[in-house]
């Protein structure tokens, strides 16, 4: 069931979003984009921190267009959190639903609650200044929670925190925001982020929606190259003749799948066998290419290649050694047929 | 830390410059009274203009935050046309001789000034040459001070706290008092004490608009100028010196606990 239904214009200085956007009763949907693609904006559109130029909100049911801020039931995470300075982790909590007009005693006892729900009981008379990044975290969705937001916004959550910080606090933000009954919206640009926290992604380029569905989906058959390298594919777009799709430049790919016009051809970099000269045999995709670029890769080297295509490969150190490879160093690529996915792009 | 010789030519006019500014106050202590110094402190007319000099340097303090605070806010964050014009107005009583400001003051404010005349016979209330009146003559000189330092302090504040404030359900009002003045305080205790120090050795638009009565309009500065004017310059020492102490404390104080707090 629908909770936030949005379609979202904001237009500023040559940058124009528009977005359209809904989420269900207890969803995560994650914003994923690269950095300026307005993910930002987004969120703070719907928070009514930046007015709209066009386009509705509504919110269980209610328009909130041109709502201010502080009468929306939307609560927000910033990404550096943003804990009032002055404050007590505990007063801080308390902030909202003091606002909101709860009396003294039993606001300090909502914020008491929702402190021990994050495990931080023992730190409400702190101040921020002597809280680690994880507590401050912890503090800001607890701060967010506490005036039961219908719509909870969190702004690259976990990118202040250093990566063992991380880890913990994703899981615990996991369990969070699969208790808060409303609707949530989390902007990141960290693909795990988004895979780990939400339940559906919606993926936005220069403020607009390039792709969206659930996890599965979007890292099996990614439709942009952002999409694609976050996901760790190569990508390709050309126009499907039965098991051939035909790029623009002329080459063509083949795959086991059948597709007929606009297309799109993804294989992983795993996929990519490298030869020191022309295979024979089996493999239905073989180009000439040359070597531009090696980097570690996991435990593997990542290469890039050039020639007819663009094209990421991983290889093993061994195979590296054994095909002496230099950057310009001219190679056979090749992918088998059956590790190349082709679909539709309509 | 040094990097070679400091040059001659930059050594020799600082050092000048530090002694054209300290010789007078050490002139100053030379030709204190010392030895009468006590009594002297304690004769009335000393006591009468210092109590009037601090009460009212700390009312025209309290009213420059009542009105200062709220413009500043104003200029820092609203935007509304005009705005420059209004910080630019702001400033003018701040490059303004006093004494230009004193007659200013007692064109709008005097028996048959622009609005004196009204106040005058509808509350039969004349500010000109009284205690009142100094208050004004003090706040008209002392409030640009303010308002400049805490509209700094206020565009160095981070406004998302305020964002975040208005995500919690706090008005403008309740973000302002809960959010923005606990952030600016520092700012604005400096800015409060800026203009205090300044209302106190205010003289031009003082003696202006509001004479120079002992006991009624006379604050320390005007007593210091009356005192030397009659020819008793060791009486006029002995002012001069408790102004000098009075503002070397606040300056101590303005550096300890707040210029150098983080």
């Amino acid at each position: 069931m629908t909770l936030m239904d949005a379609h979202l214009i904001v237009e500023r200085g040559g940058f124009r979003l528009d977005l359209e956007l809904t989420i269900g009763r207890g969803e995560t949907v994650a914003l994923l984009g690269p950095n300026g693609a307005g993910k930002t904006t987004a969120l703070r559109a719907l928070a009514g921190l930046t007015p709209l130029s066009g386009g509705f909100l509504t919110l269980d049911g209610r328009d909130l267009s041109a709502t201010p801020p502080e009468q929306r039931p939307v609560g927000v995470v910033f990404q550096d959190y943003l804990l009032f300075p002055h404050l007590s982790a505990r007063d801080n909590v308390a902030f909202g639903p003091r606002r909101h007009g709860v009396d003294r005693r039993t606001a300090h006892a909502t914020a008491d609650r929702w402190l021990e729900r994050v495990g931080l009981t023992d730190h409400g008379r702190r101040k921020p200044r002597n809280l680690s990044g994880g507590q401050a975290q912890r503090v800001a969705l607890a701060r967010a929670l506490a005036v039961d937001p219908v719509l909870l916004l969190l702004d690259e959550p976990l990118a202040a925190l250093d990566a063992r910080t991380r880890l913990e606090t994703r899981a615990e933000l996991r369990r969070h925001l699969a208790a808060h009954p409303g609707a949530t919206l989390l902007v990141t640009h960290d693909p795990l982020d988004a895979l780990v926290l939400a339940d559906r992604l919606v993926i936005v380029e220069d403020g607009r929606v390039v792709q969206e569905g659930d996890a599965a989906t979007i890292t099996a058959r990614p439709r942009t190259d952002y999409v694609a390298q976050l996901v760790g594919l190569n990508l390709y777009r050309g126009r499907g003749e039965g098991h051939a799709v035909r790029l623009e430049s002329g080459f063509e790919l083949t795959a086991t799948d059948v597709v007929h016009g606009d297309a799109f051809v993804a294989f992983p970099p795993a996929a990519v066998a490298l030869h020191p000269s022309r295979p024979d045999g089996s493999p239905r995709n073989t180009w000439p290419a040359t070597l531009t670029d090696i980097q570690r890769h996991g435990d593997n080297l990542r290469v890039r290649l050039d020639g007819p295509i663009v094209v990421a490969a991983d290889i093993t150190p061994a195979a590296a050694a054994y095909l002496d490879l230099v950057p310009g160093r001219e190679l056979w690529a090749a992918v088998k047929a059956s590790e190349t996915r082709a679909y539709p792009a309509e | 830390m040094t990097r070679g010789r400091i040059p001659g030519a930059l050594l020799v006019p600082a050092i000048c410059g530090l002694i054209f500014l300290v010789l007078p106050l050490v002139g100053l202590l030379w030709r204190t009274p010392w030895s009468t110094l006590p009594q002297r402190l304690t004769e009335p007319e000393v006591v009468e203009a210092l109590r009037l000099s601090l009460v009212t340097a700390s009312l025209a303090t309290g009213f420059c935050l009542l009105l200062g605070v709220p413009l500043a806010w104003l200029l820092a964050r609203v935007t509304f046309p005009g705005r420059r014009l209004v910080r630019a107005l702001i400033t003018v009583p701040l490059v303004l001789p006093p004494v230009v400001g004193g007659i200013a003051l007692l064109l709008a404010l005097g028996r048959r000034g622009l609005l004196g005349g009204w106040l005058d016979s509808t509350f039969g209330v004349s500010l000109p040459f009284t205690t009142a009146g100094v208050v004004v003559a003090e706040m008209f000189v002392a409030l640009p001070f303010l308002v400049i330092s805490v509209e700094g302090a206020l565009r160095g504040a981070d406004t998302r706290y305020e964002e975040a404030a208005a995500t919690l359900g706090a008005t403008r009002w309740t973000t302002f008092t809960h959010v923005t003045l606990p952030l600016v305080a520092p700012g604005i205790a400096a800015g409060g004490v800026l203009c205090w120090a300044r209302a106190l050795g205010e003289f031009g638009a003082t003696i202006t608009f509001a004479g120079n009565y002992p006991g009624i309009t006379q604050t320390m500065p005007l007593a210091v100028y009356q005192t030397m004017e009659s020819g008793d310059l060791d009486g006029a020492v002995v002012l001069s010196l408790i102004l000098l102490v009075v503002s070397v404390t606040i300056l101590a104080a303005l550096r300890d606990r707040w210029l150098t707090a983080p």
